[in-house]
């Protein structure tokens, strides 16, 4: 954490900023990270926590070993992506911002990545599936159920 | 070249430039954006570059790796140069063909080139296929010759050459008379010109001013300012080391959206080599202004697309919209004078510049100037990035260029402007798309999305669509945003389930002109756009839904009728009505 902080300047504006790094570096935001950003910043851990929770970007549990994010912008709502959506929470047995209990997958949203000439879209780890339909869904998970 | 400290520099460093650089026989040009990712470009890359290897190419053969092109529909492609001949839904299994008879032996393969679905015909050069040439690709054209990770390419395309005119050739006050006369307005939605904008920002008086780059592009179905930014950042850095130059601002930042990480990381590589250049920092091109810009990642919430929210995100807090006035030109970040524009905005600066106002402001309508590039996405056959200019009609937007509707079904309506705009139907094809008339016709430009639907999506689903999205992204501030959101939710929901009641539409229009009037910040005041527009252009469907259980579309499960049965609506539960 000390590493990570020295970066930054101890002013507000950099809040978010660092709360990014530590979830990179973290996966999730950690209540020990939060007193130490608010230490850092001099500020309250009621501050931190004020924005970190006003924000879709950080979680403050840890997430399963695999992100699956579902695109529910507009071009994919009404290309299937409704239908995508209701097949990938039966599929990994949770709701969006769950992660399953194996802690293999975890379920995202996002409302538009950006891609909506070629949707719907999914994307795992960073890796983005393209005109996915309800089909496809079960051999996307498939793949990385595989690797474990 | 390293430093640049004279602008006489910037002509030496393009010469050398150009001398240095080994001059192939042919270019291969990957097109490797978002979208061409997503469709397998990495793959195609990785085997025209195992196949050059194999063949001994890599002297004779260039292969430049570019951002997105705007042809989406039909990544992975690629154009070979000098010809131009596009290639496009490329398998890796395709690339040795390619290389042996496109390359070696300046054969097209007729097999890979573009057909026109509606005619048959094959269009085998880039510049031919309808979707391309209908366009007007004043932005959008460099994209094939930068690969951006290369500072090189955009001097070879005279870059930063307008940046050098306005510092050493003009006053500030000039290049803000250039930007006003040029006539460009705001390309993030709500069409503010420019110019007068600049103007405001520079007759403050202050110590300090800002300016800022939104590129928190977060309307769904909208991604345009992403692909400049991943395929041609520095257009958009030289237009902000411009405007700061003409607004007396020493510090800029670029708010961008961590859902597009293609474009944080082009943007940042791009200010970076600016700096190692001397194009950002002290003493621009040895000149005596300095500007320097930071880029600041956004956290996932659709309200920092509004400039009050945005800048309080910038400062680093909860990023809640405030009253205006006072303007941001007035009292912005930190309480300084800001001027904030949109990502397309800015890179139309250098342009203006370079050619001139005279020459802009013959683009386009009486009132709105330029290109505009619009995502053309949905149910249209080709979909993509399309730059036309102002005035365009629709029906040439998505016919002409878009090649009309997916899988020969038939054009329901035409969505603009996000979940600030409304649906256009069919009776309105031939409006010329600009602010004032789209705003007429109960929508609005928004920042160019454009979102075609055909006989299956339902109307009444994609407004309830649009309610669920402004509901969850209200930042919860005011009381009509935040509550007045859920409220129409909730009918829609009703209705899309069958328990609608025919007193919901004139209870959705009175919330709706509530909403509009009463919320502090655009995201509410152009929240009950969408459920307006369907409103007034499709009532018959909602009273369809309403009065006979029925969604035509098929779309809205509880109402589709299982063969011998009436649809039948769920109950209705009595239940509490939970307060906010």
């Amino acid at each position: 954490m000390d590493d990570l902080l020295r970066e930054f300047s101890r002013e507000q504006k950099d809040l978010t900023q660092i709360l990014h790094k530590v979830q990179a570096e973290y996966g999730y935001i950690p209540a020990q990270a939060i007193r130490r950003v608010a230490e850092h910043l001099n500020t309250t851990e009621n501050e931190v926590y004020g924005v970190l929770t006003f924000y879709k970007a950080y979680r403050l549990q840890p997430r399963g070993k695999h992100l699956v994010t579902v695109c529910q912008g507009t071009s994919c709502h009404i290309r299937g992506g409704a239908g995508v959506f209701d097949e990938m929470k039966k599929e990994l047995g949770v709701e969006p911002g769950e992660t399953t209990p194996d802690r293999m997958f975890s379920l995202e949203t996002v409302n538009c990545l950006g891609c909506c000439a070629i949707g719907p879209t999914v994307v795992v780890n960073g890796t983005y599936y393209s005109h996915v339909s309800v089909e496809d869904v079960h051999s996307i998970i498939a793949e990385y159920r595989k690797r474990k | 070249m390293k430093q640049l400290t004279h602008p006489s520099q910037l002509a030496v460093w393009k010469a050398r430039i150009l001398e240095e650089r080994p001059v192939p026989k042919k270019t291969v040009v990957v097109s490797n954006g978002t979208c061409g990712q997503a469709s397998g470009s990495l793959g195609i890359i990785e085997a025209l570059g195992r196949e050059l290897d194999r063949r001994d190419l890599r002297e004779t053969v260039g292969l430049e790796i570019t951002g997105c092109h705007g042809f989406c529909e039909l990544e992975p492609n690629i154009v070979i140069y000098p010809e131009g001949i596009y290639y496009g839904r490329l398998k890796p299994e395709d690339i040795p063909m390619v290389i042996e008879k496109s390359i070696l032996k300046n054969k097209v393969i007729d097999a890979l080139a573009y057909k026109d679905p509606k005619t048959g015909r094959r269009y085998p050069l880039q510049k031919d296929i309808p979707f391309y040439r209908k366009q007007m690709r004043l932005l959008m054209e460099d994209n094939l010759r930068i690969d951006p990770n290369r500072i090189e390419d955009y001097i070879l395309a005279e870059g930063y050459q307008a940046l050098s005119r306005a510092l050493f050739d003009m006053t500030a006050e000039e290049v803000i008379r250039e930007i006003d006369s040029a006539g460009l307005r705001g390309r993030g939605g709500a069409g503010f010109p420019t110019g007068k904008k600049w103007q405001f920002c520079r007759n403050e008086i202050a110590d300090r001013r800002y300016i800022i780059c939104n590129a928190d592009e977060g309307n769904p179905g909208t991604y345009m300012d992403r692909s400049i930014l991943g395929a041609n950042p520095h257009s958009v850095i030289e237009g902000m080391i411009i405007g700061a130059y003409a607004i007396g601002a020493a510090e800029g930042y670029i708010y961008v959206r961590m859902e597009a990480p293609q474009a944080v990381r082009q943007i940042t590589i791009a200010r970076d080599q600016a700096r190692k250049h001397g194009l950002l920092g002290k003493s621009i091109l040895g000149s005596e202004f300095h500007f320097d810009i930071q880029i600041v990642e956004g956290a996932g919430a659709f309200i920092c697309g509004e400039e009050t929210s945005l800048m309080a995100s910038i400062e680093g807090r909860r990023a809640v919209s405030r009253q205006r006035p006072p303007f941001p030109a007035q009292s912005g970040l930190w309480g300084q004078p800001t001027n904030i524009n949109n990502v397309e905005t800015w890179a139309n600066v250098p342009l203006i510049i370079k050619r001139g106002a005279e020459w802009y402001s013959q683009i386009g309508t009486p009132k709105s100037k330029g290109t505009k590039i619009f995502s053309l996405v949905g149910k249209i056959r080709h979909g993509g990035q399309v730059e036309v200019p102002m005035g365009t009609k629709l029906r040439e937007i998505i016919y002409d260029i878009g090649g009309g509707i997916k899988d020969g079904k038939k054009f329901k309506a035409v969505q603009t402007g996000g979940p600030s705009g409304g649906c256009l139907p069919a009776q309105l094809l031939d409006l010329a798309i600009d602010y004032d008339n789209l705003v007429q016709a109960g929508s609005t430009m928004g920042s160019g999305g454009m979102i075609v639907m055909d006989e299956t999506t339902c109307m009444v689903d994609l407004a309830r669509h649009y309610m669920h999205f402004t509901q969850e992204e209200s930042c919860g501030k005011c009381v009509p945003c935040r509550v007045g959101t859920r409220q129409m939710h909730d009918i829609l929901v009703r209705i899309t389930r069958g328990e609608g009641e025919e007193a919901d539409l004139a209870r959705l229009e009175e919330l709706g002109e509530s909403i509009t009037a009463a919320s502090l910040c655009g995201l509410g005041q152009s929240a009950p756009n969408p459920v307006l527009s369907t409103i007034r252009h499709f009532r018959e469907e909602y009273f369809e839904h309403i009065k006979h259980r029925k969604c035509a579309a098929r779309v809205c499960r509880q109402l589709i009728a299982l063969p011998g049965q009436g649809a039948r609506p769920a109950q209705r539960k009595a239940k509490k009505r939970q307060h906010d």
